[in-house]
């Protein structure tokens, strides 16, 4: 009894949490005439395919729409961010766990809290840094701004991480012969691959995530990303191809769920700030 | 002769090093564009041209005066608060439905975290689709039940359309705040609820007495970014709405966007946005209070 | 002006984290080739102290010298000719224990060649060449042990720094581990600082053992100078188990506020000591006996005037045969020559402690 509460519980979180989901496998593979019928019709059932599904709307999706050069203008701007945000926010972090002392719990706090000044506020004065550098229209904005969310939370994820790996391995390299630059050179990252793991992850999801930025510095639909084109691009005159729509927003959903699924445990570790032991 | 001290040995010196990339970064492209945020509210810039002037409390004078923003201001408040108290009630209530162990959780999980993994922009066209006025499956399958009668018009109408949003922020927030609180639960210590049961408190007793309590804090930090998350999202109310019908759900973000970037006033779009500060004010206090309990506990 | 070789000299070091003395003004030398233990409870800087000698810590104040070179201020830990031991044994988990080993010589730009065989001399020494490609996770916790040291080894270092080798082993482990360690030090004859908060070990390895208290050296001496003549109440009571009975006595004859210290071991049925044995005799009120096989400890209290309440442990071996009713008063005794005099209020030892 209390067994089948629990499932029905968890089917309805479930149901709730995962409809929209099937509903875009179910779009994504309908036929249009099994798609678009009036939901005043009672007797057509909309939750299941009453016709054959079709791969008509993923043709479209692939073939005649930018939806592939959004995925690569996407990739180009996640590998750039990934790179700029391991550069620059790994060591940082390293250095507020190891270096700082008691003055870097303090500003890794600080730096921290530039990740809650959220892009909403700030894109009207990006709007202008933007047109300043000449970058309007370009990926380049992206690959500058995307920085400014990424490095304070993965400034904090990393120094959280470092925090967790025992010292001594270090300490032990440095008596061992080694200087405390060839300590963090040669033996640290071995020890912290997980946490830049963790930054690499949270700088890739971001990027396909974001649409604020994008939506203000992009405005030809040949550069946009991923998470911009779909909803603002792929319509045609004022009509949404849903069936594309659907399937585009699947094929980008569903690897970001494994990989947040495999990741979450270290965000949360972030995002709780000790209040939460791990 | 032995070897003395060199720069490679010298922690504060690499400390700084290994820092100031970071620092220069944030302080450059964070706290400049900050200030010059709050610089343009009380300047007359417009996008077109580069060049801008002294325009003190004009802007928030016109804003102020102007029903919309009030309504924006309103709309909100009335998201975030609304959609968080939702988030809070599903939140303590599926983490403790996902603490149990049963068959096929790892799967069960994955799907209670595909709305945090999905981009927010392609999560709110999927919800048009949803709240679609002719091919709603929410109206069909209400209609099939024999509960609706008549026809409901989710974003065509504007209080339905609050209805919506907050439903999809709601929806979009609340796995995350499941799992802080899952982690929160796995870090009560469990002699505590053990000595709860050995006491004799049964599990209503245990959750409201034992568990809930040491969970605030926890549950104070999904909130927080919850309230972060949603009082400042400009995806979900543009693409769900664009702030229509008629500007009835505007929230400060799509009312900024559009006044700032797509009527190029700057001036007046950077006023709109810096009303987003006294929800981030609130909740960056809140923080900080937490990370010093948090401290304190630790020791 | 000092004529024995030091190993390693410290001279008023201070440690400070805030307004906490870790370290509060040690003087200390440590010979050439001896093994130093340093001993005390958690907390008392014993292994702050290890670590500014490793060049880990930064002293607040004073002077470290290592084979007479000062090196305190600007000596980095690679240069200054140690090798440390920690007590996790801070193995690097990615590799090898061969690379393990290799690591220190690799960093002094040895050739590949001559690391090999360096390597595999020290593995064969120690017994692990046997376990040369494994990874440490692939290890027992002995074995882990004897890897570190030998990597400390190949260093070849003036000066040997062991922080609690012995705490993360098993208690079965720990005597053999122990005894390979203090075979290993006679046979490298290398000055060696060794620190553990258990006085077992400490009286087992150490040349010497330094009895340390809130940052300070409270006695330095051989483990039978330490265990026999406590030069105050912190160390009586730290050293030994079960440790020195401290009980105030109200002697006319003595100054007020004396304490009485003497061993459990020396606490014994009056009818145990030889008629002629100069011995001060108590009369012990029982309270429980706990027999623990190879000896008994009997707890209760001096029950005579004069006296305070301290409970006073005694600890008979099992060839005293004596029936030790509970809850009875016996006449107990102490060799005149086994008591020891305290102040009660600094706790410092007072005179008269040796004869009668």
């Amino acid at each position: 009894m209390k067994r089948a509460g629990l499932y029905a519980a968890a089917a309805g979180f479930m149901l709730f949490a995962g409809f929209p989901f099937y509903w875009m496998l179910l779009t994504a593979f309908k036929q249009n005439r099994d798609l678009y019928v009036g939901a005043f019709d009672t007797r057509h059932v909309p939750w299941i395919f009453n016709d054959p599904p079709t791969l008509e709307h993923v043709r479209l999706l692939f073939g005649q729409t930018e939806f592939p050069r959004w995925v690569l203008n996407t990739l180009v701007v996640v590998v750039a961010v990934v790179v700029i945000t391991v550069v620059v926010a790994v060591p940082a972090g390293y250095s507020l766990a190891r270096l700082t002392g008691r003055w870097g719990e303090r500003l890794g706090m600080g730096i921290f809290f530039t990740y809650l000044i959220p892009p909403t506020l700030l894109f009207i004065p990006f709007s202008r840094v933007v047109a300043l550098l000449g970058l309007q229209n370009s990926l380049g904005a992206l690959i500058l701004v995307y920085p400014t969310i990424t490095i304070p939370f993965c400034t904090w994820l990393v120094m959280g991480f470092v925090r967790s790996v025992p010292w001594d391995i270090e300490e032990q390299a440095m008596i061992d012969g080694y200087s405390r630059l060839a300590v963090i050179m040669k033996v640290a990252p071995r020890l912290i691959v997980p946490g830049i793991l963790t930054v690499v992850v949270f700088s890739f999801t971001l990027v396909m995530q974001e649409f604020v930025y994008a939506l203000t510095f992009l405005s030809s639909v040949d550069k946009m990303t991923v998470s911009l084109g779909v909803p603002i691009a792929l319509v045609r005159g004022d009509v949404y191809h849903w069936g594309a729509l659907m399937a585009a927003a699947l094929v980008i959903s569903i690897p970001l769920a494994i990989i947040y699924n495999l990741f979450i445990d270290r965000f949360i570790q972030g995002f709780t700030m000790g209040a939460v032991k791990g | 002769m032995i070897l003395r001290r060199t720069l490679a040995d010298r922690e504060d010196v690499l400390g700084v090093a290994m820092l100031a990339p970071a620092l220069i970064y944030v302080t450059l492209l964070v706290g400049v564009p900050f200030v010059l945020a709050i610089l343009l509210s009380f300047s007359n810039a417009t996008a077109g041209s580069l060049s801008f002037g002294w325009a003190g409390g004009r802007n928030y004078a016109a804003i102020l005066g102007d029903p919309i923003f009030l309504r924006s201001l309103r709309n909100t408040a009335i998201v975030t608060i609304g959609s968080q108290v939702l988030v809070v009630v599903l939140a303590t209530a599926a983490a403790q439905v996902f603490r149990a162990a049963f068959r096929g959780k790892r799967l069960a999980r994955l799907v209670l975290l595909l709305p945090w993994a999905v981009p927010v922009s392609l999560a709110a066209i999927a919800w048009t689709w949803i709240f679609d006025s002719t091919f709603s499956v929410l109206n069909w399958t209400l209609k099939a039940a024999h509960l609706l009668h008549g026809w409901l018009y989710w974003l065509g109408d504007p209080g339905l359309a609050l209805v919506a949003i907050i439903i999809v922020q709601a929806w979009r927030i609340f796995p995350f705040a499941t799992v802080i609180v899952l982690a929160g639960l796995s870090s009560i210590p469990q002699d505590v609820v053990e000595a709860a049961i050995v006491d004799g408190a049964g599990f209503w007793r245990r959750l409201f007495k034992v568990e809930l309590p040491l969970l605030l804090p926890v549950v104070a930090v999904a909130v927080l970014f919850g309230v972060v998350y949603t009082a400042t999202d400009l995806g979900v109310v543009y693409i769900l709405t664009g702030g229509g019908p008629a500007n009835t759900t505007q929230v400060l973000p799509t009312l900024a966007f559009q006044r700032g970037v797509l009527g190029a006033d700057l001036g007046q779009g950077a006023a709109i946005a810096v009303f987003l500060l006294p929800f981030l004010i609130v909740v960056a206090v809140a923080m900080l209070r937490l990370a010093r309990r948090a401290e304190v506990g630790a020791r | 002006m000092d004529p024995i070789v030091v190993g390693v000299e410290l001279r008023n070091l201070s440690r400070r984290f805030g307004d906490f003395h870790a370290v509060d003004g040690v003087d200390l030398s440590i010979r050439e080739g001896e093994l130093l233990v340093l001993l005390g409870p958690s907390g008392c800087g014993k292994t702050t102290l290890l670590r500014m000698i490793a060049g880990l810590e930064r002293p607040t104040s004073g002077e470290i010298f290592i084979g007479g070179e000062r090196v305190d201020a600007d000596v980095p830990p690679r240069a200054r000719g140690i090798a440390m031991v920690f007590q996790s044994y801070a193995l690097y988990p990615h590799r090898t224990v061969a690379q393990n080993i290799a690591f220190p010589l690799e960093a002094s730009g040895m050739p590949r060649s001559q690391i090999a065989d360096k390597v595999r001399w020290a593995a064969e020494m120690f017994g692990i060449a046997r376990y040369l490609e494994r990874y440490p996770r692939q290890l027992s916790g002995g074995e882990r042990q004897r890897v570190a040291l030998c990597r400390a080894l190949v260093r070849d270092p003036k000066v040997f720094l062991l922080d609690e080798p012995l705490a993360n082993l098993d208690a079965k482990l720990r005597n053999t581990a122990r005894d390979e360690l203090k075979r290993f030090q006679r046979r490298i004859q290398r000055t060696t600082v060794y620190v553990t908060h258990d006085q077992v070990e400490a009286m087992g390895l150490g040349d010497r053992i330094a009895v340390m208290d809130h940052g300070k050296v409270r006695q330095i001496g051989t483990p039978q100078e330490v265990y026999e003549d406590p030069v105050d109440t912190f160390v009586a009571t730290f050293v030994g188990q079960p440790p020195m009975n401290l009980v105030e006595v109200r002697d006319p004859a003595l100054p007020p506020g004396t304490l009485l210290g003497f061993r459990p071991e020396h606490f014994l049925p009056q009818g145990h000591f030889a008629s002629g044995e100069p011995t001060q005799v108590f009369c012990f009120a029982v309270r429980r006996v706990e027999y623990l096989g190879s000896d008994r400890y009997v707890y209760g209290s001096v029950a005579e005037q004069g006296f305070g309440e301290a409970t006073v442990i005694a600890k008979l071996p099992a060839i005293v045969a004596t029936p030790i009713p509970e809850g009875e008063a016996l006449e107990f005794a102490v060799p005149r020559k086994a008591l020891r005099y305290f102040d009660a209020a600094t706790g410092a030892r007072r005179e008269g402690g040796r004869g009668p």
